[in-house]
């Protein structure tokens, strides 16, 4: 049973991954380059040491975020909002970070906490709207990206939290001392955040809470039928909400790897839109955390090895082709693997209808 | 009469499973041909076959003195074969007529809908076999007997000989089975034939000109209704005989474990739903709930669960106030839940049977340890209910959307009985189940009974609330408008009081 639902586990993403392959072979084709060629040249770019250590970086902060969609999409929720909470996640930690002054680990662990809490309470806006008040998430959610866009903006004016240094054009928040800062892992000419031990950890985690926990017994039991979850007695609103918030803490974390390894402060050159990935590795990755970890590998691997093709007159944006059908694939190919797998159990329940101890009686 | 529709040596395998074999069938013209059997017992896959969803493996099927090939629904609705479905296919925004035509809509030019001679050919065929159908009414506002006329019309409107119905009375009240029958009898009377696929012995022997029992994919009997009886059905069906429920003397202790005291509930809209509920039940006696659905029933039990608060009087579970206990901790506290709605309310559809099995005691040891939940025990607990319930699956690690409604019902009954409940609240418990899974649930209630529980079971079955019932109440829009005693009433005066006439 185990070992089936392993092998139809594996087989549907690979299948999305070979199709959009197949697809980009032909556009690739079609524009008069040879794709063979192209795909060794981004294999041996993306594979070279160096460019493994900023893609493993990379991969750190996508897991988090698919971590976040996951918990999500456990509950039915479609969590678009990891955008916000990821920038006021990453905006207070830093804010917090820069702010007080503590022993090393123990500075590390406030500023993180602070992230959580951060991301944790903006996403509790929508969930309080969502379970109160009847507002669809991803409406408030897209809203609330906004918001804490504008707000953050606003607070990093220099007459507030932020800074303008000398010789930049882009507003920071504080510099986190030393003692709030994260070492880093020198291997291949690069660092590795040493936050990718903590991404694991919540990995980890978020499974063990999940599968082995009343409390990810409740949640996913209200994911699947909220009223049957009700009628057992789970307090299923309640739920909903905790799992917003929880997957909004997540959603925090998404951009701490980078604030306390790299750029010590938060800055408007942090990047966007990592809730559309984060959905989308959720989904590629099964919402298990380890599929969600190759899901996450792959997606930098890919960014990172487009830029070579334009080298060769390509333009990188075949990569974003290349995520596009593979999401598009696996939800094709998860509904047919849940319909065999569903088909084979009814013949199995089958097969003991025509052999049942009544039958047996009787014949 | 000749034979409208003859089935010759079926079989119909899956991969592991032969699903229909050597199946024979002979349906005369005119003639309502009831086809009985279990759950699984291959009834469906051999009506999928006759409406060419499915192609069989092998034998043959003559149709109109004619051998057939059906390859799909059209074929069969070309040659005069509709199938009304049991989970109606209609669209709940759209009018009566609009829903008739959906799909074979009479055009002008290909595009413009004729809805004037729709509306003349779909009342023709109202007036002409007696369905009491208003083809401009909307279809939200139709209740359940009326929506399935309109399946019926649409499957005519199609120019339908042979009509198969698929357990068309598992959603009717009595009432509503009562009309659809006459419906049925002047369809036959006008010279079409109806196949009535049903579980349900007492509408079957009432019902049916001819009789084919079905047992593990293949048709074991047939019988005409004069020539037979319930009890010999029910053996053919099910293959040997019922365990029967064994009664035992009444043992009502004094403990009350459910009390409504003046419980009155008014919906968010205003409407009065419960109106002043005084009800008790004690340990060791089971109190059947008689009355149509909709008068309040569905809210009375969720009074009772923790899931709606009463608006005026008290509810006590188990000497809680229900209106400010958890649910969880009504059901800790030793109560069962059987739902009405199993689908939607007593399973989790896309997860495994051990999971379903922790579903409501996820709460208290043994099926929870601390945090934890405890998979090794839900299994093993698992595996006991699917043994001691009889529920037909290969294990306990399959979906529950696999197993079939009976063995569905027949877990959650398993479940809900585990640990020795004091208050079962069974609503609908065997509704939508054969015979033989029936006779397994009323036992383990009156084994529950016989225990020192107490138990309301909730139901639109006379013969189920006089089969198992120490005292019957009977609600009615919203209030409890008379409690009987089974063994001084009759089922006419049951049926006379849920209809909300003044009792004598």
């Amino acid at each position: 049973m185990t070992r089936s639902r392993l092998f139809w586990g594996t087989i549907a993403p690979l299948a999305a991954i070979l199709n959009s392959l197949l697809l980009v072979y032909l556009i690739l084709k079609f524009r008069g380059v040879d794709p063979i060629e192209m795909f060794k040249l981004m294999a041996s770019y993306g594979f070279d040491p160096r460019n493994l250590v900023s893609e493993l970086n990379q991969t750190v902060a996508y897991y988090m975020a698919g971590v976040a969609a996951a918990i999500g999409f456990k509950m039915l929720l479609f969590n678009i909002g990891i955008d916000g909470q990821y920038r006021m996640g990453a905006f207070f930690g830093g804010v917090v970070g820069a702010a007080v002054n503590l022993p090393p680990i123990l500075h590390v662990v406030v500023i993180i906490i602070t992230a959580m809490l951060a991301g944790g309470l903006w996403a509790a806006i929508a969930g309080y709207l969502k379970v109160k008040r009847g507002v669809n998430e991803v409406i408030s959610n897209i809203m609330l990206n906004f918001i804490a866009a504008a707000i953050i903006a606003f607070l990093l004016s220099p007459s507030l939290l932020g800074i303008l240094p000398e010789g930049s054009q882009t507003l920071q928040t504080r510099e986190i001392p030393a003692s709030g800062r994260m070492p880093t892992i020198k291997a291949f000419e690069g660092e590795i955040y040493t936050f990718f031990f903590i991404a694991l950890v919540v990995g980890v985690a978020y499974w063990v809470m999940l599968n082995k926990t009343v409390f990810g017994f409740n949640l996913r039991a209200t994911g699947l039928s909220f009223r049957a979850a009700r009628a057992s007695g789970v307090n299923a609103p309640r739920m909903i909400f905790i799992t917003t918030v929880l997957s909004g803490a997540i959603a925090g974390l998404v951009g701490i790897g980078t604030l306390l390894s790299d750029t010590h402060s938060y800055s408007m050159a942090f990047p966007a839109g990592y809730a559309f990935t984060g959905l989308s590795l959720a989904l590629l990755g099964r919402n298990h955390p380890v599929g969600i970890f190759f899901a996450a590998f792959l997606w930098s691997f890919l960014e990172r090895s487009a830029p070579v093709l334009e080298f060769e007159g390509v333009p990188p944006e075949i990569v974003i082709v290349m995520q596009g059908t593979i999401v598009l694939s696996i939800v094709v190919a998860y509904e047919v693997v849940a319909r065999i797998n569903l088909r084979q159990q009814q013949r199995a329940v089958g097969s003991v209808n025509v052999e049942s101890p009544v039958a047996k009686e009787a014949n | 009469m000749a034979d409208v529709l003859e089935v010759i040596g079926i079989e119909k395998k899956y991969p592991g499973v032969i699903a229909n074999r050597n199946v024979s069938l002979h349906v005369a013209e005119g003639s309502i041909h009831s086809i009985i059997g279990e759950n699984g017992a291959g009834k469906s896959t051999l009506m999928k076959i006759l409406y060419g969803l499915v192609r069989p493996d092998a034998g043959h099927i003559k149709a109109f003195g004619k051998e057939v090939n059906l390859k799909s629904p059209q074929d069969a609705i070309q040659l005069g074969i509709g199938m009304v479905h049991q989970h109606f296919k209609l669209a709940d925004n759209a009018t009566v007529l609009e829903n008739v035509i959906l799909g074979s809509e009479p055009t002008r030019f290909g595009f413009v809908v004729k809805y004037d001679e729709a509306r003349k050919k779909l009342q023709e065929i109202a007036d002409n076999y007696g369905l009491d159908i208003d083809p401009d009414e909307s279809l939200a506002n139709l209740g359940v007997g009326e929506r399935q006329r309109v399946e019926i019309a649409k499957v005519l409107f199609r120019g339908a000989k042979i009509l198969i119905l698929d357990e068309p009375t598992a959603v009717l009240v009595p009432q509503e089975v009562e009309e659809l029958f006459a419906n049925l009898r002047e369809l036959v009377k006008k010279g079409l034939t109806v196949l009535f696929i049903s579980h349900k012995l007492d509408e079957v022997l009432s019902i049916a000109d001819d009789i084919t029992i079905m047992r593990q994919g293949t048709t074991v009997a047939s019988r005409k209704p004069k020539d037979t009886n319930k009890k010999e059905l029910a053996e053919l069906m099910v293959g040997g005989e019922l365990p029967k429920p064994r009664a035992g003397a009444l043992k009502v202790s004094e403990e009350k474990v459910l009390s409504f005291q003046g419980a009155s509930y008014i919906r968010d809209d205003g409407r009065q739903i419960l109106n002043d509920v005084n009800l008790d039940i004690h340990g060791g006696e089971i109190l059947g709930l008689a009355g149509v659905e909709g008068n309040g029933q569905s809210e009375l039990i969720e009074l009772i669960m923790g899931l709606l608060k009463p608006s005026t009087g008290r509810v006590e579970v188990l000497g809680l106030d229900a209106a400010t206990t958890l649910t969880k901790d009504i059901r800790n506290s030793g109560v069962a839940y059987i739902p009405q709605d199993r689908q939607r309310d007593g399973l989790l559809m896309t997860a495994p049977l051990w999971e379903n099995r922790v579903l409501g005691h996820q709460f208290a040891e043994p099926l929870a340890k601390n945090i934890w939940v405890n998979k090794g025990a839900a299994v093993e607990d698992s595996k006991r209910v699917v043994e001691e319930f009889d529920v037909r699956t290969p294990g306990v690690n399959v979906l529950a959307s696999a197993l079939s409604g009976g063995n569905q019902q027949k877990f959650i009954v398993g479940r809900e009985l585990s640990g020795d409940p004091k208050l079962i609240v069974a609503a609908q418990p065997t509704r939508g189940v054969d015979v033989g899974a029936q006779a397994i649930i009323w036992d383990h209630l009156m084994k529950a009974r016989s225990a020192g529980a107490g138990v309301l079971l909730v139901s639109a079955d006379l013969d189920e609330l006089f089969s198992l019932s120490d005292r019957i109440a009977v609600i009615y829009n919203g209030s409890i408008v008379s409690v009987l005693n089974p063994s001084k009433t009759t089922p006419d005066a049951l049926g006379l009081a849920m209809t909300g006439a003044k009792s004598a």
